[in-house]
């Protein structure tokens, strides 16, 4: 499993996918907190990162499937699946070396961000005046979050050898299991289980780590669900091995 | 023995691509598995490299059946696909540092040279896979087969696509291998058999129709041209 892990990390630096994926997330969240007016924190008034921890999910919604849609799809359009599969490796070598290596990007990516919240923290009119649990809170959430969201991108990468067909239903499951759930909630015929429906989206979860409370009801669902995405991919990978 | 295969059968959907095929393969030869496109040979391979699992019957390598003991049957196997997949954006020192790291090689820097040494691969070893020329990329994929210093080698087409020159140092790499080793490989070139088989499998619309050392196989059919006795096997009749 580690080899595979560092294989794939030296894969995603030399193939420049950490380095973009890193650059668009900087640079949107950085125009979006410090220079687009109407989330900015300097017009904001608060000290707060707020708007940092509302786009960071959509943007994780694009990014995190550009980087998991190769990992599966790629190895087995070019053949070289065949030289993992029949070197002594499990299933689970391979799929939790990949899952892991581009975690670890997501991981990397959010690291420079910690920038902000030492702007932020020395910026306030008095100096430290941030609530730092919510921030804490928020960096699990968003950590957790991704790792949702690579589960999902490994899985669909492992459905088949087109990686834009990977992407795009990534895409999808992302945005879906992320507010999609909230949206159906507001159906009015369906107002008797709308509690139910809203639980079973990532954002109600994510909102809720995100105020500082780290509930063990949240952590549980982020693991089941990455587990959950995690076991498919697996179970994808060992029926149809060609 | 290192490999024995017992009726095994592999079927696709509705087509059979391998029905009921039994040999055994021992070490220190080159068994050659010849046969048509689409006859079953890289199918076979495929079963006894675990890539995919038989619809029945059994197969053994080094005692250790492939679909129970599938783990230790690819610790003791090397096996170059065909057409050669690598991954093309790395180094061939890195690919085979990959290999190491899987296999849990001590001492992988002592390895690596001797296996870039073993295959001729000195001028090429700072290189990446993807700007390699098609003979020294078949080299690199033997050289990643035989990195663990597997007891079987299963090779399908080694030398396909390669000039006369690169084929000659692969066969004279492979039958050196040989020497310690059990070799299957498969190929549509009827002198690559003659130069390094001592065992032929000639195997046609997934059952074996031939399995004998390339001298009886020549007897049996009145001294005919390994050519001929494969048209005669194999081919529609085309006389």
């Amino acid at each position: 499993m580690i080899s595979i892990l560092y294989k794939e990390i030296s894969g995603f630096f030399t193939s420049l996918v950490a380095y973009m994926t890193m650059a668009a997330f900087l640079l949107v969240t950085g125009l979006f907190l410090w220079v687009f007016p109407d989330s900015s924190i300097l017009d904001y008034g608060y000290a707060g990162l707020d708007s940092f921890f509302n786009i960071a999910p959509y943007l994780f919604i694009f990014l995190i499937p550009a980087i998991t849609m190769r990992s599966l799809a790629e190895e087995k359009k070019d053949g070289t699946f065949e030289l993992l599969a029949t070197r002594p490796l499990s299933d689970w070598d391979i799929v939790l070396g990949k899952f892991l290596a581009s975690l670890a990007i997501v991981i990397l990516t959010l690291l420079p961000t910690l920038i902000y919240y030492f702007s932020v923290y020395q910026l306030g009119i008095t100096r430290g005046n941030i609530d730092t649990g919510a921030v804490i809170g928020s960096y699990i959430g968003l950590i957790l979050l991704g790792s949702a969201f690579t589960s999902i991108g490994l899985f669909t990468s492992s459905l088949g050898k087109n990686q834009i067909i990977a992407f795009t239903v990534a895409v999808f499951l992302c945005f879906f299991t992320f507010s999609g759930f909230d949206s159906i909630s507001s159906i009015i015929s369906l107002q008797g289980i709308a509690g139910f429906l809203t639980g079973l989206g990532i954002n109600q979860h994510y909102q809720s780590i995100s105020r500082g409370v780290l509930d063990t009801r949240d952590l549980i669902y982020f693991l089941s669900f990455t587990a959950l995405f995690l076991m498919l991919t697996k179970t994808i990978l060992g029926g149809i091995k060609w | 023995m290192s490999i024995v295969v017992e009726n095994l059968s592999k079927t696709y959907g509705e087509q059979k691509a391998i029905n009921g095929i039994s040999f055994q393969a021992l070490p220190g030869s080159v068994l050659g598995f010849l046969g048509p496109n689409g006859a079953g040979k890289s199918t076979t391979m495929k079963i006894l490299t675990c890539f995919i699992p038989q619809t029945s019957g059994t197969a053994r390598v080094c005692g250790f059946d492939v679909s129970t003991d599938s783990m230790e049957v690819r610790r003791h196997i090397g096996y170059l696909p065909e057409h050669n997949p690598l991954y093309l954006e790395m180094y061939v020192r890195e690919a085979l540092g990959f290999i190491g790291a899987i296999h849990k090689i001590d001492q992988p820097e002592k390895r690596i040279n001797e296996v870039i040494e073993l295959c001729g691969l000195g001028d090429e070893q700072n290189k990446k896979l993807g700007a390699l020329s098609k003979g020294y990329r078949q080299r690199a994929g033997l050289a990643q087969a035989i990195f663990a210093d597997p007891k079987v080698l299963i090779l399908d087409e080694p030398t396909s696509g390669l000039d006369p020159n690169q084929v000659i140092a692969i066969r004279t790499l492979i039958r050196d291998l040989a020497k310690t080793k059990t070799v299957i490989l498969s190929t549509h070139i009827m002198q690559e058999v003659e130069a390094i088989c001592e065992q032929v499998i000639i195997i046609n619309k997934g059952k074996i129709v031939a399995d004998d050392t390339l001298s009886d196989l020549r007897l049996k059919h009145n001294n005919k041209s390994l050519e001929n006795i494969f048209i005669e096997l194999t081919g529609s009749h085309v006389h």
